[in-house]
């Protein structure tokens, strides 16, 4: 493995010695013995390793048990332990979560510290939201919210800010762009010119953007994963370009990043996100990778394809576009050519009508039953136009083509759903499993659109809007 | 004084900093091993073949064990003996473990472990409710059965009758850290254990027998879990026998931690129920009589099932007064993880299908829930509510408890006198400050207003009965120690697993010498220190363990008082121990300076103590007698709104009284409260366990099974003790047991939920559990149907 250096708990580390499918968190507690970070579930869903991670663009939180060691080049890294001072000092949500009784049995109480003291650094209040990602068994939350909300106006400890002032080329000199030597299966490119040149080379590699999904097939599949490229080093992936014609989001865009953008445009997209995972996941999850993994029961897809968006495809210097839809062929096979990646994903500008339904069990951080999209113009009464794509209702993410064309000129009015409500049946046939059984998707999925109708009629259908 | 005070956990400075020390964080030797089980993949099969060369031939294996390979006995059952470490030629659950890889790394081990070629002849697997009773596959020869009075007849007359069907998921524990242990091997063949275990005891009795050791050669040390629940009180037995036998093998320090989709698939969990019930009642919806059917889903092995469903059967009435009561109990053997012990112990189950009754009857008579709820409850006694204490066992033969007043008590199903009932001043209190009459009438109008999302609210009482139904595992032991410079070392048989267990009996040890909490040194529990102690189980920690302490702390108190008297030549009456200080006559001392003195004067500052809780008689066959102590009570006001299109569902705001006694540490009684709660409400909502028809648990980690997250939680969450609460028995410091009964409260959540689908049409909802969004809406479209 090149060396991979980053900043542990204000120290400067170098690493060469390591598999490179070795996870933070292992790394943490068996090489580091810092024994604090804990793993509860070693795949990202109850943030019991949560980690800050601070580079030029602010602190976040992270899970480290699916995250792989060189994800964290060139970043600083701080854990529970390095959230107290040097001497000792309690952070401020430390201390009120001892006031505030915060812990019983302690094992998620270094995930949701770390987690407080990001939010606490960032300003954040959302607590709901910035907590989603830590789950705890026996507290059942309150103590942790009203210690979180007593910390708030507490000041940031200097050893906190002084990772977030670090500034990335006077600590860490020269650490970007390691161009990966011929033959070697393991690549860092710096840029997606580099990636393209060396995955035509290496088709049978493994990309690793955000490692939330493949981080489960090394710690749950325990799968090894050789060669492999991450691509956190490909910066120029990272944008989000908008102009008068579309919002071009480049594959390796956060979650995070994506909810910042779609928060302008389009609202109900950016609280899919929200809900798709929780802050951790959202922080390492990328858009590209959320399409290439071809899931379906990705949030990220059915709300773009309801969108009209195009894909962008990249092959050493040969590129494709397409509609996202013609991209998932049938269950686990996508229409991507060995060496070829998905370079960006396109929104076309248009009038924001898109309500997204995500069903699951729990709001946050599950993954859907069913994901519903639906964009319909209305003009005069008269429906226009419709795109509608669900997740969780066939083995791709798919469009309701019959119910989009038995809608579209039809006037719109409850009367004119339910005529389109005979259409569900020939756009899908879902199955059962542990989220929901078929009959359950079918009818809710029919439901949903009379959601939208109430909803773009003045009418609330949201619980999570009711308030007490 | 200590006692009573809000203090925080003992460990909540260690627990934000990272300092806590888990199994998994405790330094081991130079090289030690990590373990990890292959695992059945059929639910029910004979092992014709198991080809192991692969596994063996994994890179960093040490060595690989089948039960062929164990020294002495190959069994983890707490109970009867049911339950092999390594399956032996067949298998009953899909995740039953059949061999043990010893590797140099966890990953590596678990890699290996999938290397196995496992052939297995099918056999036919016995996995729901239904096939079990079709198979006739049970545990005992038949259904037990309590009965009090005639409730078929009863029922037969009463003015009007319900009748109808509850399903109750199970609960994965989900205690955040999973299940481990480490055993490092001692000289001449002793072993050294630590266990994230609620019963150490039970760790060393298992392993001394696997390795064919008495028990005096095994040392168990557990200083804190990460979460149990229940869940560590046998389902560590494993883990601990296995790091033990390898141990043995190898003679290196074994450690073994199971990987989260691994301990969902291997271990037990809550017990899911079927419970079909007829009740007969007047026009006001007072029960005459009442029949319920409880259908336990046991698992494979025996483990706690026979309790657990007992006490089901001892909490059918919850806080009704039922005159006429027929309990009949199938305890059901399948081909599944085997059910174990979850915070309530089959209470809840219980309580929900009685819950269920009061539901069903206020929507047969167009009433409030609440209404038949309070006219069904158990009479509140007359007087101070003192009169109890700790009696001689109660006459089990078949005849009402007098009162003093002459008048014949109230008593449950089982034949108990119910002497300590709180709920109706206690209701009354929750109803004023939640303001539930009002807010019942702006949810009618709410619902009448909002044709997709409409709002339910629900009262529902908890009384549950306290002390272990076995009536021998009601003791407890302590050891403290004065050391000269008058610092004290405490220890007793109780496990710390967040409850704040430990804090409380500090507290104890404290108020007894009068000094700082500081000066009290909590240490870990070991059965090298505590012998033969019980589970930290049923709710009993503070009270057994608490009052162990206390006999200890006052036995040393006493003999330092006894010296000091001397010294001073007065009486040991005149010796006080207050704010760190002790008093004799006109002198005074620091506590120091006291233990000091006394060790001088060769005084032993040392002492056990030992405490039984007095007054229980239990036949559990028979159904009658006191199998508890007390009861402690609760109540709840949920309020939730469900969207009529999807089912989605929410609570907006809960207001919780509880009775905690006159608490030990409101602080931590509070912690318990709010997160039982949310637990019991998870249980009943979001958290679905899922089997394929295979017999396969589809739900095995975070992803699939889903806890409540911060955002479930009540938006608006009033939690308080109840301001009057006193244990009219003598238990210590006349506090209240508090660890399971507030999981109970969670059932507000789920009668709310029937509430809000009630609204939608003019048929009963029977809405089941967990009330998913599925089978919300699901109850909705039956509603609407009729």
């Amino acid at each position: 493995m090149p060396e991979i250096v980053f900043l542990l708990n204000g120290e400067t580390v170098r690493v060469g010695d390591e598999p490179p499918t070795r996870t933070l968190l292992d790394w943490l507690r068996e090489r580091r013995g810092l024994t604090g970070t804990k793993e509860g579930c070693a795949e990202g869903d109850c943030g019991a390793c949560t980690v800050m991670v601070t580079d030029e663009r602010g602190a976040r939180a992270m899970n480290a048990c699916i995250l792989f060691l060189p994800q964290f080049h060139g970043k600083a890294v701080r854990t529970i332990e390095g959230i107290s001072g040097p001497d000792g000092q309690l952070h401020p949500v430390q201390d009120e979560m001892i006031r505030h009784n915060g812990s019983q049995c302690g094992f998620c109480t270094p995930g949701f510290v770390v987690s407080m003291a990001v939010a606490h650094a960032n300003g954040a209040t959302d607590w709901n939201d910035q907590l989603a990602g830590n789950l705890c068994r026996c507290t059942g939350y309150a103590p942790i919210v009203r210690a979180a909300r007593a910390a708030a106006d507490r000041p940031v400890p200097d050893w906190i800010s002084a990772d977030i002032a670090f500034s990335l080329p006077e600590i860490l000199p020269g650490v970007r762009g390691q161009a990966a030597p011929a033959g070697a299966t393991l690549a860092m490119p710096g840029s997606s010119d580099e990636l393209a040149d060396w995955y035509a080379a290496h088709p049978d590699a493994t990309l690793i953007a955000g490692a939330t999904d493949v981080g489960l097939w090394v710690t749950k599949q325990l799968r090894a994963l050789m060669p492999v490229a991450f691509l956190n080093g490909c910066h120029d992936l990272k944008e989000i370009g908008v102009t008068d014609d579309g919002i071009r989001i480049g594959a390796c865009v956060t979650l995070s990043d994506l909810r910042a953008t779609m928060a302008v445009h389009h609202p109900d997209f950016a609280e899919l996100i929200r809900r798709y995972g929780a802050v951790q996941v959202r922080n390492a999850a990328t858009i590209g990778g959320n399409i290439a993994n071809g899931s379906p029961i990705g949030d990220g897809a059915p709300a773009l394809i309801a969108l009209g968006a195009t894909l962008h495809l990249r092959k050493g210097d040969a590129r494709r576009d397409m509609p996202l839809e013609d991209f998932f062929m049938d269950y686990g096979r996508q229409d991507r050519a060995p060496g070829e990646f998905v370079e960006a994903v396109t929104i076309p500008r248009q009038p924001d009508r898109l309500k997204c339904y995500k069903l699951s069990k729990r709001f946050d951080q599950d993954i859907s039953a069913i994901c519903g999209c639906f964009n319909i113009t209305v003009s005069d009464g008269t429906v226009t136009a419709a795109r509608i794509a669900f997740g969780g209702m066939a083995g791709i993410p798919k469009r309701a083509t019959s119910v989009e064309t038995a809608l579209t000129g039809q006037p719109w009015t409850e009367a004119g759903i339910a005529e389109a409500n005979a259409a569900w049946d020939k756009d899908f046939s879902p199955m059962s499993d542990m989220r929901a059984s078929a009959e359950y998707r079918l009818s809710a999925a029919r439901n949903m659109l009379k959601r939208y109708f109430l909803e773009d009629t003045g009418t609330g259908a949201r619980v999570m809007e009711v308030q007490p | 004084m200590s006692v009573a005070s809000p203090l925080p956990h003992d460990a909540a400075a260690l627990h934000v900093t990272g300092q806590a020390r888990y199994v998994d964080d405790i330094p081991v030797p130079a090289g030690a091993l990590h373990l990890a089980f292959g695992m059945s993949t059929s639910a029910r099969a004979a092992i014709t073949g198991m080809d192991l060369s692969a596994v063996r031939a994994a890179p960093g294996v040490v060595a690989v064990l089948t039960a062929a390979d164990l020294p002495a006995a190959n069994d983890v059952s707490p109970s009867i003996h049911d339950e092999p470490l390594l399956a032996t030629g067949e298998v009953f659950y899909h995740g039953q473990p059949l061999f043990l890889v010893v590797a140099e790394s966890h990953l590596a081990a678990r890699k290996a472990a999938r290397l196995a070629q496992v052939a297995y002849d099918e056999r036919p697997a016995v996995l729901s409710i239904d096939d079990a009773l079709a198979a006739d596959s049970r545990f005992e020869e038949g259904p037990r059965l309590f009965e009090k009075g005639d409730a078929a007849t009863a029922i037969r007359n009463a003015a009007h009758v319900v009748e109808g069907k509850i399903e109750i998921g199970g609960q994965e524990h989900f205690y955040l850290e999973g299940q481990a242990a480490l055993a490092l091997p001692q000289e001449g063949g002793d072993m050294v254990v630590h266990s994230s275990t609620q019963h150490p005891s039970e760790i060393q009795h298992k392993v001394a027998d696997a390795l064919g050791l008495p028990m005096n050669a095994v040392r168990v040390e557990t200083r804190r879990m990460g979460g149990g629940f229940g869940g560590k009180e046998s389902q560590g037995n494993a883990l601990a026998v296995a790091c033990a036998v390898a141990a043995r093998a190898t003679g290196c320090a074994c450690k073994m931690r199971y990987d989260r989709d691994d301990d969902m698939t291997i271990t037990g969990k809550r017990h899911d129920f079927r419970i079909t019930y007829r009740a007969g009642f007047d026009g006001e919806g007072r029960i005459a009589g009442v029949a319920f059917v409880q259908y336990a889903r046991c698992g494979w092995a025996q483990d706690l099932s026979l309790p657990v469903a007992d006490r089901a059967v001892l909490h059918a009435d919850n806080a009704y007064h039922l005159p006429n009561a027929r309990i009949e109990s199938h305890r059901l053997k399948t081909h599944t993880q085997s059910a174990t012990a979850f915070r309530g112990f089959g209470g809840p189950q219980g309580m929900v299908g009685i819950e269920r009754v009061m539901d069903h009857i206020a929507h047969h008579l167009g009433l409030d829930p609440l209404e038949v709820r309070v006219r069904n409850f158990y009479a509140e006694v007359s007087g101070d509510g003192l009169a109890g204490g700790a009696s001689a066992p109660r006459d089990p033969a078949d005849r009402p408890p007098e009162s003093i007043s002459g008048k014949a008590k109230q008593t449950t199903p089982y034949h108990m006198a119910v002497e300590d009932f709180v709920l109706h001043a206690m209701t009354e209190a929750l109803l004023e400050s939640s303001d539930y009459r009002a807010r019942r009438a702006a949810v009618a109008e709410w619902n009448a207003a909002n044709p997709v999302l409409k709002r339910g609210i629900a009262l529902t009482p908890v009384k549950f009965g306290i002390s272990f139904t076995l009536t021998h595992l009601n003791q407890a032991g302590a050891l403290v120690h004065v050391y000269q410079d008058g610092s004290i070392h405490m220890n007793h048989g109780g496990t710390e697993m967040g409850q704040g267990l430990f804090q409380k009996v500090a507290q104890v040890a404290a108020a007894s010498f009068g000094v700082d909490l500081a000066a009290v040194k909590i240490t870990a529990t070991d059965t090298g220190k505590v012998p033969n102690t019980s589970a930290t189980a049923a709710s009993s920690g503070s009270d057994l363990n608490g009052m162990a302490v206390k006999t200890a702390c006052d036995t040393i108190r006493a003999r330092m008082s006894a010296h000091l008297a001397e010294t001073h030549q007065t009486e040991p009456s005149r010796v006080f121990f207050e704010n760190g200080r002790v008093f004799v006559d006109d002198d005074v001392m620091s506590f120091a300076e006291a233990a000091k003195s006394a060790y001088e004067a060769r005084v032993s500052l040392s002492a056990t103590g030992f405490y039984r809780t007095p007054g229980l008689a239990w036949d559990r066959i028979a159904g009658r007698g006191r199998p508890f102590f007390y009861f402690a009570y609760g109540a709840a006001v949920t309020e939730v709104v469900i969207d009529t299109l999807t089912g989605e569902n929410r609570i907006l705001r809960t207001d919780i009284l509880h009775d905690a006694g006159a608490s030990l540490n409101p602080a931590i009684d509070i912690g318990q409260v709010e997160g039982g709660f949310v637990q019991g409400a998870g249980w009943l909502t979001t958290e679905e366990l899922v089997w394929d028809d295979t017999g396969r648990l589809m739900t095995h980690a975070p992803s699939t099974y889903k806890i409540p997250a911060c955002s479930d939680r009540p938006a608006v969450f009033n939690v308080a003790l109840w301001d009057k609460g006193r244990n009219v028995e003598d238990t210590i410091y006349r506090s209240k047991a508090v660890g399971e009964p507030p999981l109970m409260l969670g059932i507000s959540a789920l009668m709310a939920l029937s509430d809000a689908v009630a609204s939608c049409g003019v048929a009963y909802p029977a809405l089941d559990a967990p009330a998913t969004a599925e089978r919300v809406l699901t109850a909705v479209q039956r509603v609407r149907a009729t």
